[in-house]
C-alpha cells in the first residue's frame, strides 16, 4: 500500500500562473480555465479527491488546495479582466470614425424671416396688452385716405403712391391705417390697444430700396387720458424690448394727416451703439417707426368723440428693421423665395 | 428745398455751428437731408450725425483777387496772362484761359480792377476740366513756356456750379485779399419740407421757425417799395370769373426797366438755391419766391398791350374752355383740361395759373415795361392741373400746396422794388388788388385741461401763450383758456377739434418732443380679444416647419399666364376675372393672386437650378372678386410643393430617395392630427391639375378641405425643372380653421398590455390598401387598437395579378388584459371577412 502523499498543489499552482502569461485571447483563457480550473485540473482534482486522504493531512492538504485554487481564480479574474479591456480597447480602436467626413444634413423647416420678425413684434406688443387685429389688402378709397383726413387731391396723397384696381374707388392698400377704421368701429366705444400687422403695396419700382409690395406693422391705442406722453413711453418700451435694453430713443416732428402731433421715431443705432457705422450712415441714429396722436377727424370717423377719447398710432416697417438688423442691402431678397438666403434665418 | 446758409442769416442770428443748426431744424420737424459746403469749413468734431459734401476753402489759399491787367500770352492765342494783386503781392504772369477775360485783353492798366476769386499754389479745389466733381491739388507747373503756380476760379473749381465757361467776376466792392471763404464762403442746407409745412419752403419761414425755437427775434423783410412813377390805375383790369379758385390777384407795373443779368449775389444765391439765373426780371420773381414763398409771375406789358390793340389790358383769370390750348414757357403746347384756371386777357390765355407763363407774353432781352402778377389759387385745383399737365414747377411745387392770399400784396411790393434797384426801372405808384375772397381767421381755444390730457405735460395758458407767440400766432389768455388766432401765413391751422390738433401740435414742436417725459400708460387695459384664426395660422406654420418645411412669401400680384400653367389647358382667364391694377408697374404684376399654389410653383421653379431637394410651403390669402360686392374675397390657403429628394443628399446614400405621393400624404395627415381634425380621410379626387391616378382630396367629417398630388406632367412640363415629380397641396384654411375649431378628445393612455400580431393576405391587385384597412377596422372593432401595414409583395409565389398585404394588428382592451384567446377571435373574424368581401387568402 502506497502512503498517501500530498499532491504537488504548489506545482500545480506554479504550472498555472506560469501557463496564463502566454494567455492573450478569451479564446485560450478559456481553455487555460479549463486545464487549470476544470474538473479535471490537478487543483480540481485535488480537491475533489480530499476526501480520500487521511483524515490527519486532510485539512492541511484542503488548506492547501484551496489556496492554489484562490490564487489561480484570483489570476484568472485579473487575466480575463485585462483581456476584456484589451478588447474593448480593440472595439473602439475599430470603431473610430472618420470625424472630418461631412455630417448627414437633417431637413430643417424655417418660417421666412418677414414671419419671423412679425412674430418678435406680436410677442412685444402682446406683452404690452397689444393684439393682433388684421384687415383687407384690398382696399376701398374711403377706409385707405378718406376716413384717415386724407381727402382726394390733399397734398398728403403724394407720400403714398397707390395701386388703384380697374374697380372704381378700390385700390390695394398703401398703408395698414385703413386697419385703425375697421378695429375703431368695430371696438368702440370700448378702449382699444391693438397692433395691425399686413401687407402693403406701393407703386414703386422695385430696386434695392423699395418694393412694390411689404408688411407693415401699425399699432392703435384709444382710450380716454392717452397722451403724447405715454405715445413715447410706450414706444421706448417696445424700442428697447425689440433692440437692447440700453437703447435710446427719440422723437421729432413728423407729418400723417391721420395723427397729430406727429412724429418720427429714431432709435439709436443697435449696432454701433450710436458711434456711427454704415448701416446708421454714421449718423448714430434709425429711423423705425412713425407716429402720433390720432387725429381727431380720425376718432370721429371709427365712433369716438375726440372730447372725452384720444390715443395714439404707429406704424413700421419690419422687413426694414430685419434688414437693419441683419445688414441686408437688398430688400428684393424678401419676396425672391430664394431658398439659399431663406435658409440663413 | 436748397437754404443757403448766408441767407438765413439774414433775417435770424445763428449762433449754432452748422452741426447743430441742422439737428436744431431736424429736431423741429424740417429734416436736413445733408449740408453741401460752399466754402465753409466742416462743423467740429470727428463724428457727424448729418452728411456733409462739397468744398471747404482753404482761407489762406483762396483769396479775392484784382487783375490789373490783361496781357496777350506770348506763345497761345487761347490763354491771356494777368497782372494779378492777392492783396499781398502784386505777380506778372498769372495764366488763365478764361473767355470772359478775353475782352480784356491788350487794353493796358485796367480801371477800376476786376475782382476774382483767386486760387494759390496748394489750393484745394475741384478740378475744373475734369467731368463731375474731381478734386486736386493745385501744382506749380509750366504751360507753354510759362510758368504757373497760381490759377483765377471758375464756379466749378469752387464748387458752387457747374459753370466753367469763364470765371467768377465779382462787383468792384470785392476786398481785395479778403479770403474767399469769408468774402462768400456758404453752406447749403437741403430741407425736406413736411406737406403741412409749406409755408416753410422758404428762407423767411425756415428763419421764422429757427426764430421761434431757438427764441430769438425775427428780422422781418422790407415790404417797402420806392413807387415814383405814374399811378397804376387804369392801366390794366382785372377780373376774377371765380373767385373760390382765384381769391386774390394782385398786379404792379415797373416801367422803362433794362434787361440785364442780374447783381452778383442774386444769381449766386439763386445758383445755391438750386435755381438758374435768368435775367434781372425773372430773377427777381423767383428771388422773392425763394424768400417769402410767394410765386410771382412777370409779363411783359407791351405784349399785353398790343394783344389789346392798344387798349387797356384786361386780365380774366377762368377756366380753360373745351378743347382751349396754351404754349407755355417751356415751349410746349398743352391741351387744357376745362378745370384747369388760367391768367388770360381778352385776348385768350396768358399762363397756367401758378403753375407756369405763356411763352407770348414772357419777359424777353427787349421788355421795357413789367406787369407783375402775385395771386392766390385753390391748391387742390393747382395740384389736378400739375398731375394732368405733368408739369414740375417750382410755383405749382407752392401753390399746390397752399399759398395764403396775404401774402400776395407785400411780396408784389418787394418784388417790385428788386426789379426797380437791379433794373433801373420806375415802379407805378399803387397796386390793382382784387381780393374777392379773404380767407376768415382762424380762431381755435385751447385750455390748460387740454394740453394735459393730450400731450401730457402741464403748462399755464400764458406760457402756452407766449410758446405759440413766437411762432406769429395772436394769443388772448383768459384763465385757464387760450384763444389763439392764426397768423395769415398759414393755411395749415383748421378749426374745431381739428384746429385743436394743429395748435397742439405746435405747442409740442416748441415746447420740444425731447422734453415731453415718457410715461407708461395709465388708462385701463381694454376688453381682450383672441385672434384664434392667426394664432392656428401661426401654429399651423410652426407644424408645418416642424416637418420640415420651408416657408415662402411670394409677391401677391401676378399674371393670369402665370397661373394658367397650373391648369390642364394652360390658357389663361381673363384679367377681368381678377383684382386687377389700373396701373400696374410691370405686366407682369398686373392682378391680385387667385391662386396661391401658383406663388409656391414659381418659387419652386426658381429655386430648382440651385437645390435637388425643396419642401416648401405659403400660408396667404388668394383675392377672388365677388359679384355685387366693391371688395373681393380674401381666401385664406396653405399652399405645399415638394420635388427632388426626401432627404438632403449624404456622401454615404447611393440611390437616395425622392419626395413621392406618400410624403404629402404624410405630411397632411399629420398636420390634421396636429389640429386633431374630426374623421379625416382621403379620397380620390378628379383635379385635372394633377396626375389622374395619384391626387386626392383631404376631407374632414363631410368637408373636403383641399387636393393634393402629383402635378399632371402636362402641367409639370410648364415649370423649368428636372424634378421627376412635383408633388402639391392647395388646402382652403378657412374650412381647414372651421374643423380644427371642432378639434377632438384625447384618447386615454392604455393601462393594460396589448397582444401584438400579424397577419398577411393575398388579394387581387386592384383592391385599395384603404379598403382592406377599412374593413380590417370595421371588424376588429373596438378591440383592435391599432393596424398598420407592414409590407406589401408581388411575386411568382402570391400569383399574377396578386398581391400580398403584411398587418401589424394590435388588440388591447382599456379595462383588462386580453387573453389569446380574444385575439384568436378577433383575428378568425377578420380573416372571414376579408375571405368572404376581397376573395382573401392568409398567407402562411
Amino acid at each position: 500500500m502506497t502512503e498517501p502523499v500530498l499532491p504537488d498543489l504548489e506545482s500545480a499552482r506554479v504550472d498555472g500562473l506560469s501557463a496564463l502569461i502566454e494567455v492573450h485571447t478569451s479564446e485560450n483563457l478559456a481553455l487555460w480555465k479549463t486545464a487549470h480550473l476544470g474538473k479535471s485540473s490537478p487543483v480540481m482534482l485535488a480537491l475533489s479527491g480530499l476526501g480520500k486522504l487521511p483524515a490527519d493531512i486532510r485539512p492541511r492538504a484542503g488548506q492547501l488546495a484551496n489556496q492554489a485554487r484562490q490564487a489561480l481564480e484570483a489570476a484568472y479574474e485579473e487575466k480575463s479582466a485585462a483581456i476584456r479591456q484589451e478588447n474593448l480597447l480593440r472595439t473602439l480602436e475599430d470603431d473610430r470614425v472618420d470625424i472630418t467626413l461631412p455630417g448627414r444634413p437633417a431637413r430643417r423647416g424655417r418660417l421666412h424671416p418677414a414671419m419671423q420678425n412679425l412674430r418678435d413684434i406680436y410677442h412685444v406688443f402682446a406683452e404690452m396688452g397689444f393684439q393682433v387685429f388684421r384687415s383687407p389688402d384690398v382696399e376701398t378709397d374711403e377706409y385707405n385716405f378718406e376716413l384717415l383726413n386724407i381727402p382726394a387731391h390733399h397734398p398728403a396723397r403724394d407720400m403714398w403712391q397707390t395701386f388703384y384696381t380697374t374697380r372704381p374707388g378700390v385700390l390695394l392698400r398703401t398703408h395698414t391705417s385703413p386697419g385703425q377704421i375697421w378695429a375703431m368701429r368695430e371696438r368702440a366705444p370700448e378702449s382699444i390697444r391693438v397692433i395691425l400687422p399686413g401687407m402693403c403695396y406701393r407703386y414703386e419700382q422695385i430696386t434695392t430700396r423699395s418694393e412694390i409690395q411689404f408688411h407693415q406693422v401699425e399699432g392703435l391705442m384709444v382710450g380716454r387720458n392717452v397722451t403724447f406722453a405715454d405715445l413715447k413711453g410706450t414706444l421706448t418700451d417696445f424700442a428697447r424690448r425689440m433692440f437692447g435694453d440700453s437703447v435710446r430713443t427719440r422723437f421729432r416732428p413728423s407729418y400723417f394727416p391721420f395723427t397729430e402731433p406727429s412724429a418720427e421715431m429714431d432709435v439709436e443705432c443697435f449696432l454701433c451703439g450710436g458711434a456711427g457705422c454704415t448701416v446708421c450712415k454714421n449718423a448714430g441714429w434709425l429711423e423705425i417707426l412713425g407716429c402720433g396722436m390720432v387725429h381727431p377727424v380720425v376718432l370721429s370717423n371709427g365712433g369716438y368723440d375726440p372730447e372725452i377719447f384720444s390715443g395714439f398710432a404707429f406704424g413700421m416697417g419690419p422687413e426694414r428693421i430685419t434688414m437693419l438688423r441683419r445688414k441686408i442691402d437688398d430688400i428684393r431678397y424678401f419676396w425672391g423665395n430664394d431658398t439659399r438666403f431663406l435658409e440663413q434665418f | 428745398m436748397k437754404l443757403p446758409l448766408s441767407w438765413l442769416k439774414d433775417y435770424v442770428d445763428i449762433k449754432l455751428d452748422l452741426e447743430q443748426l441742422a439737428k436744431t431744424l431736424t429736431m423741429a420737424g424740417l429734416e436736413v437731408d445733408g449740408v453741401t459746403l460752399v466754402g465753409l469749413p466742416m462743423p467740429p468734431g470727428n463724428k457727424h450725425e448729418f452728411k456733409y459734401n462739397g468744398l471747404t476753402w482753404d482761407r489762406d489759399k483762396l483769396v479775392v483777387a484784382e487783375i490789373l491787367e490783361v496781357k496777350p500770352h506770348p506763345n497761345a492765342d487761347r490763354l491771356v496772362l494777368c497782372r494779378l494783386n492777392d492783396g499781398q503781392q502784386v505777380y506778372e504772369e498769372i495764366l488763365t484761359g478764361a473767355p470772359n477775360l478775353f475782352q480784356f485783353k491788350g487794353l493796358g492798366p485796367l480801371h477800376p480792377p476786376i475782382k476774382v476769386a483767386y486760387a494759390k499754389e496748394g489750393a484745394r479745389i475741384y478740378d475744373g476740366h475734369q467731368p463731375g466733381l474731381e478734386l486736386t491739388t493745385l501744382k506749380r507747373a509750366k504751360i507753354r513756356g510759362v510758368e504757373s503756380f497760381s490759377m483765377v476760379c471758375s464756379e466749378k473749381e469752387l464748387g458752387i456750379s457747374e459753370e466753367h465757361d469763364g470765371i467768377i467776376l465779382f462787383d468792384a466792392d470785392a476786398p481785395t485779399g479778403m479770403p474767399l471763404a469769408d468774402y462768400f464762403g456758404d453752406a447749403v442746407f437741403e430741407l425736406s419740407i413736411l406737406p403741412n409745412m409749406i409755408r416753410n419752403a422758404c428762407v423767411v419761414g425756415v428763419a421764422r421757425e429757427l426764430a421761434a425755437i431757438t427764441d430769438q427775434p425775427l428780422r422781418k423783410p422790407s415790404l417797402a417799395v420806392q413807387a415814383e412813377g405814374p399811378a397804376i390805375a387804369g392801366k390794366v383790369h382785372l377780373d376774377i370769373r371765380t373767385p373760390e379758385l382765384n381769391p386774390r390777384f394782385v398786379a404792379g407795373l415797373v416801367e422803362n426797366i433794362t434787361v440785364q443779368p442780374s447783381p452778383f449775389i442774386v444769381q449766386h444765391r439763386l445758383k445755391l438755391a438750386g435755381m438758374r439765373p435768368i435775367n434781372n426780371i425773372v430773377d427777381a420773381t423767383n428771388y422773392l419766391m425763394l424768400e417769402l414763398g410767394q410765386p410771382l409771375h412777370a409779363f411783359d406789358y407791351d405784349a399785353l398791350k398790343a394783344r389789346a390793340a392798344g387798349k387797356t389790358p384786361t386780365i380774366v383769370t377762368r377756366q380753360a374752355t373745351a378743347g382751349e390750348k396754351l404754349t407755355t414757357l417751356d415751349g410746349v403746347e398743352r391741351k387744357l383740361d376745362p378745370f384747369t384756371v388760367l391768367v388770360c386777357d381778352t385776348a385768350g390765355p396768358l399762363s397756367i395759373a401758378g403753375v407756369m407763363g405763356g411763352a407770348e407774353t414772357e419777359v424777353s432781352s427787349s421788355t421795357r415795361n413789367v406787369l407783375l402778377e402775385g395771386a392766390s389759387w385753390n391748391f387742390i385745383n393747382i395740384r389736378k392741373t400739375v398731375a394732368s399737365q405733368k408739369l414740375a414747377s417750382e410755383a405749382g411745387y407752392r401753390f399746390s400746396r397752399g399759398v395764403h392770399p396775404a401774402l400776395a400784396e407785400g411780396s408784389v411790393t418787394r418784388c417790385l422794388e428788386f426789379m426797380r434797384q437791379w433794373s433801373g426801372g420806375v415802379v407805378d405808384a399803387g397796386l390793382v388788388d382784387a381780393y374777392p375772397l379773404p380767407p376768415s381767421p382762424v380762431v381755435v381755444t385751447v385750455t390748460e385741461k387740454d394740453v394735459v390730457r393730450l400731450l401730457g405735460i402741464t403748462l399755464k395758458a400764458n406760457e402756452t401763450a407766449s410758446l405759440l407767440e413766437r411762432l406769429g400766432f395772436t394769443c388772448r389768455v383768459s384763465g385757464e383758456e387760450v384763444t389763439v388766432t392764426a397768423p395769415d401765413f398759414r393755411l395749415d391751422i383748421g378749426t374745431g377739434a381739428a384746429g385743436r390738433a394743429d395748435v397742439l401740435e405746435e405747442i409740442a414742436r416748441l415746447y420740444g418732443y425731447e422734453h415731453i417725459p415718457e410715461t407708461r400708460l395709465e388708462d385701463k387695459m381694454p376688453p381682450q380679444f383672441g385672434n384664434p384664426v392667426l394664432e392656428r395660422e401661426e401654429r399651423l406654420r410652426d407644424v408645418l416647419a416642424n416637418l420640415g418645411l420651408q416657408e415662402v412669401v411670394s409677391y401677391r400680384l401676378t399674371t393670369p399666364e402665370r397661373e394658367a400653367r397650373l391648369t390642364l389647358a394652360g390658357s389663361p382667364v381673363h384679367d377681368g376675372e381678377y383684382i386687377a391694377l389700373q396701373n400696374p408697374i410691370t405686366p407682369e404684376r398686373r392682378v391680385m393672386r387667385r391662386s396661391l399654389l401658383s406663388s409656391v410653383m414659381d418659387a419652386l421653379e426658381k429655386n430648382a437650378r440651385v437645390t435637388d431637394t425643396l419642401a416648401l410651403f405659403e400660408i396667404g390669402n388668394v383675392y377672388t372678386p365677388q359679384d355685387g360686392q366693391i371688395l373681393p374675397d380674401e381666401q385664406p390657403r396653405l399652399a405645399i410643393a415638394l420635388a427632388g429628394l426626401r432627404h438632403p443628399r449624404a456622401w454615404d446614400v447611393k440611390e437616395p430617395p425622392c419626395f413621392d405621393f406618400y410624403d404629402l400624404k404624410g405630411i397632411l395627415l399629420d398636420l390634421a392630427a396636429a389640429f386633431q381634425l374630426p374623421d379625416v380621410r382621403v379620397e380620390g379626387s378628379a383635379n385635372p391639375a394633377f396626375h389622374p391616378g395619384k391626387q386626392a382630396s383631404l376631407i374632414s367629417g363631410e368637408i373636403i378641405l383641399g387636393q393634393f398630388g402629383s402635378l399632371h406632367p402636362v402641367v409639370k412640363a410648364r415649370y423649368e425643372t428636372t424634378y421627376a415629380e412635383i408633388l402639391a397641396a392647395d388646402i382652403d384654411l378657412r374650412l381647414f380653421n372651421e374643423c380644427a375649431s371642432k378639434s377632438g378628445q384625447l384618447v386615454p393612455v392604455p393601462a393594460f398590455p396589448p397582444i401584438l400580431e400579424d397577419i398577411a393576405i393575398i388579394v387581387d391587385e386592384n383592391i385599395p390598401a384603404g379598403q382592406i384597412e377599412t374593413l380590417i377596422r370595421q371588424t376588429g372593432g373596438k378591440l383592435l387598437a391599432e393596424v398598420r401595414l407592414f409590407d406589401i409583395f408581388r411575386g411568382t409565389q402570391v400569383g399574377e395579378g396578386k398581391k400580398s398585404m403584411a398587418y401589424s394588428l394590435t388588440y388591447q382592451a382599456p379595462d383588462r388584459t386580453l387573453t389569446d384567446k380574444d385575439a384568436t377571435a378577433i383575428r378568425q373574424k377578420i380573416i372571414r371577412r376579408l375571405e368572404m368581401e376581397f376573395n382573401a387568402k392568409l398567407r402562411s
